[in-house]
């Protein structure tokens, strides 16, 4: 008979559905990280000199972190150093020639991104939704482009904007996310290969979802990408990012920058599905996910929403933040991580008030099965010149099993009394009780697991657009296919 | 339809229930009475196949089908139903949701086709009237913050849903003010059919006047220690359980 026990083990230990390698030959960087690897790929993406500039000053930062204090150690994941001389910096699909259109791409990769359920070509693109597929170090292809055009909305490679817009990158890039924030984003304004790039003009309601979707693929390389989203005054952008990696044996880094700016009544709506390789049973392998994301409402009634369902990566360390500028600005941040097998997440939110009348919400949803540890860290800070600063916060915990624990960490900084704080959380376990209930209704343990893990989870998916809502849930419900007794 | 032998089960090392006999045929229902702690829900969970109880010895058969070693969710399946006496909350997970999911599962075993949001939306609306259970009530998660009477109500309007073939109600009545014992019980009736069958777990005689019983059983220590018609639940009524006595050996024991 189908006990809890079983299911539970048979939770945490889901099979990894994307670990599939792409052949295709590959020109790398050699490994290791020194001045020379650096300028290797300034020269490869044709930089202008004061791109070059910022990549080394914020090398020597690095170097500085490196030999003193490191890595930050307050976060609750534990992992042997990483090795920064071991990892590829640069890892590209060798290109035959220039590329004219998406037809002359490899059709390996083509391929691949068709496995994963992200059609480029033309004729099946997703309607409505314009995609940027990162392979590695670079951007594969856009679509929808001249689409966009039309409207004035710039959407493309890190490494096109560079060359295309080197105004607004170079006004922007940085602007967020220093090079002296954290270790990893001096690692990443150091070496960053690729990402995307986005621009919506004054007054435009961006017509379609925008979509990066990022693929690891080589052995041994990390992937540094870095996107940056801007909108102007009055406009809105809805973007989404997915992310995938082959299964290997050993770690491989991801340290991603993310940087939103929104003017004067902007708004941008953020949404990850990040399904890494989280390494396998016994917790060998896996994507290391620390990644900086953070947005600033810099214009007043201006808006930015995080949304991320994290069910990938062996670890996770990631706190998309909101930096409340502008008065009457409204900063959001909906979660769901979900830990199985020795799976670790360390993810929470900032959210930062300056300015008056400013608001924030934070409703993170934990769900740990297995060994995995799941942390939520958040810290709400309100600044004196924030004058009726409003926050509510919810983090709950949904527990599978009782060797997987959940951890939640909330910091509160008040320095305005003004201030209207709400703080609720809860911690749950599916109860023998309640799967017995289930049953008795005819429905299996496999479908209570994912009836109770949708409704723990509804107040983030409704969220996320459409489309992307039933992928999450499919990802959630994948994620505990095999349970059968 | 179902047909207990010596039915013997624990929880952990202590015996509940010491060897249980009971056949109950279409068309019939059947009263369970008895003291607190006497073992009525652990029959009803047993035959459900509630995991925390082991059956150690004796059998149950369902339309000549061993209950035994079936997952409980067969079970319902095979139109097994049980009215909880202590319906449980599911947070987050809304009642219609829940019961869409499991009416679909039951269709989908016999090889049924499922029935879409407006279909069973239009099947719901239809059965809330059988418990007179405001429309809005399904619309919360399943049994959180419901008062007795509403989960109760809620057991009896899945019972309508389910259309099951066996249901063991396990104290339908209890919590429930007077106007509410009277619509839950007219619920039960409009579902009786000569091709199912009731067990009615009850402490009190009042319930049996609206659904009249075949037959009584009093279940005392485990043990079905006597059977007759309805006039032995207006016995236990005035009398109470001592009279009745225990099985010998069970008195032996107990010193
Ligand atoms: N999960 C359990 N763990 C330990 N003991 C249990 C468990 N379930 C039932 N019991 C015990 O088994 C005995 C029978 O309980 P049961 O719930 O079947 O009684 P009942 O006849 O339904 O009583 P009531 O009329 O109060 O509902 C009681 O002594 C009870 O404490
Ligand atoms: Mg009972």
């Amino acid at each position: 008979m189908t006990t809890t026990n079983q299911v539970v083990r048979d939770v945490a230990k889901q099979e990894y559905k994307y670990g599939f390698v792409t052949d295709v030959e590959q020109e790398s960087a050699p490994p290791g990280l020194n001045e020379d690897t650096i300028r290797f790929i300034s020269a490869k993406k044709n930089e202008p000199e004061w791109m070059l500039e910022w990549r080394m000053k914020a090398y020597h930062h690095f170097l500085s972190l490196l030999d003193g204090e490191r890595l930050p150690g307050w976060a609750n994941i534990h992992h042997p150093p990483v090795n920064f001389q071991d990892i590829i910096y640069y890892s590209a699909p060798k290109a035959k020639k220039e590329l004219a259109s998406l037809d002359e791409v490899d059709p390996e990769i083509l391929s691949t991104y068709e496995k994963l359920g992200i059609p480029l070509q033309e004729q099946k693109r997703l309607a409505g939704v314009a995609v940027d597929a990162v392979f590695d170090s670079v951007s594969i292809a856009t679509t929808f482009k001249e689409e966009l055009a039309k409207h004035g909305i710039i959407f493309c490679s890190m490494s096109e904007a560079v060359q295309e817009h080197p105004d607004l990158v170079r006004k922007y890039i940085g602007s967020v996310v220093p090079h002296t924030d954290n270790f990893y984003a001096a690692l990443n304004a150091a070496v960053f290969s690729d990402g995307s790039f986005c621009y919506i003009p004054k007054g435009v309601r961006c017509p379609m979802e925008l979509t990066t979707y990022f693929r690891i693929n080589s052995e041994g390389s990390g992937q540094f990408e870095r996107t940056l989203i801007i909108a102007d005054e009055g406009s809105y952008v809805s973007y989404l990012e997915g992310c995938s990696a082959p299964m290997r044996d050993e770690n491989q880094l991801h340290a991603a920058v993310v940087e939103l700016i929104t003017l004067d009544n902007a708004e941008i709506k953020y949404s990850t599905i990040q399904n890494w390789y989280p390494g396998d049973d016994e917790g060998k392998g896996g994507i290391y996910n620390f990644v900086t994301k953070r947005g600033i409402c810099q214009g007043r009634n201006s808006k930015i929403s995080w949304t991320q369902v994290e069910t990938g990566s062996a670890i996770t360390w990631k706190y998309p933040s909101v930096i409340l500028r502008g008065d009457d600005s409204i900063g959001e941040f909906y979660s769901v991580a979900l830990t199985k097998a020795y799976q670790q997440a360390d993810t929470g939110t900032k959210m930062i008030h300056l300015g008056k009348n400013t608001r924030s919400t934070i409703i993170a949803k934990g769900i740990s099965a297995g060994h995995a540890q799941n942390t939520y860290r958040g810290l709400v800070r309100v600044m004196p010149r924030a004058t009726n600063a409003w926050n509510f916060t919810q983090c709950d915990s949904l527990l599978l099993g009782d060797q997987c624990g959940a951890h939640t960490t909330p910091y509160v900084e008040v320095r305005n009394n003004s201030a209207h704080l709400e703080h609720e959380a809860f911690t749950s376990k599916v109860s023998e009780d309640q799967l017995f209930y289930c049953n008795q209704r005819g429905i299996s343990i496999e479908d209570a697991h994912s009836l109770i893990i949708n409704g723990f989870c509804k107040e983030v998916f409704k969220q996320l657009p459409l489309e992307f809502a039933v992928e999450a849930t499919r990802l959630l419900e994948m994620n505990l296919e095999g349970t059968v007794g | 339809m179902l047909q207990i032998t010596n039915l013997h089960a624990s929880v952990g090392d202590v015996e509940i229930l010491k060897g249980v006999d009971l056949q109950v045929n279409a068309g019939e229902v059947h009263a369970i009475m008895g003291p607190n702690g006497s073992g009525k829900s652990t029959l009803a969970n047993v035959l459900a196949g509630n995991p925390s109880f082991t059956t150690t010895a004796g059998d149950a058969t369902f339309e000549g089908e061993s209950l035994l070693g079936m997952p409980p969710e067969d079970r319902a399946r095979a139109g097994l139903f049980l009215c909880f006496q202590h319906p449980i909350e599911v947070p987050g997970v809304r009642l219609d949701h829940f019961m869409r999911a499991g009416f679909n599962a039951i269709r989908k075993s016999k090889g049924m086709d499922e029935y879409d949001v407006l279909k069973f939306d239009r099947l719901l609306n239809e059965r809330v009237d059988v418990v007179e259970m405001d429309r809005n009530l399904t619309k919360r998660s399943v049994n959180e913050g419901f008062s007795g009477g509403e989960k109760k109500r809620n057991e009896v309007l899945q019972m309508a849903i389910f259309e099951p073939k066996l249901s063991i109600l396990d104290e339908p009545d209890s919590g429930l003010d007077v106007d509410a014992l009277r619509i839950v019980a007219d619920g039960i009736n409009q579902l009786r059919r000569p091709d199912n069958a009731i067990i009615l777990v009850t402490h009190y005689q009042r319930i049996l006047n609206y659904v009249v019983p075949d037959q009584v059983h009093v279940l005392i220590d485990g043990r079905i220690v006597r059977s007759g018609g309805k006039e032995l639940a207006l016995e236990v009524e005035s009398r109470g359980y001592d009279h009745l006595g225990r099985p010998a050996e069970a008195t032996q024991a107990s010193g």
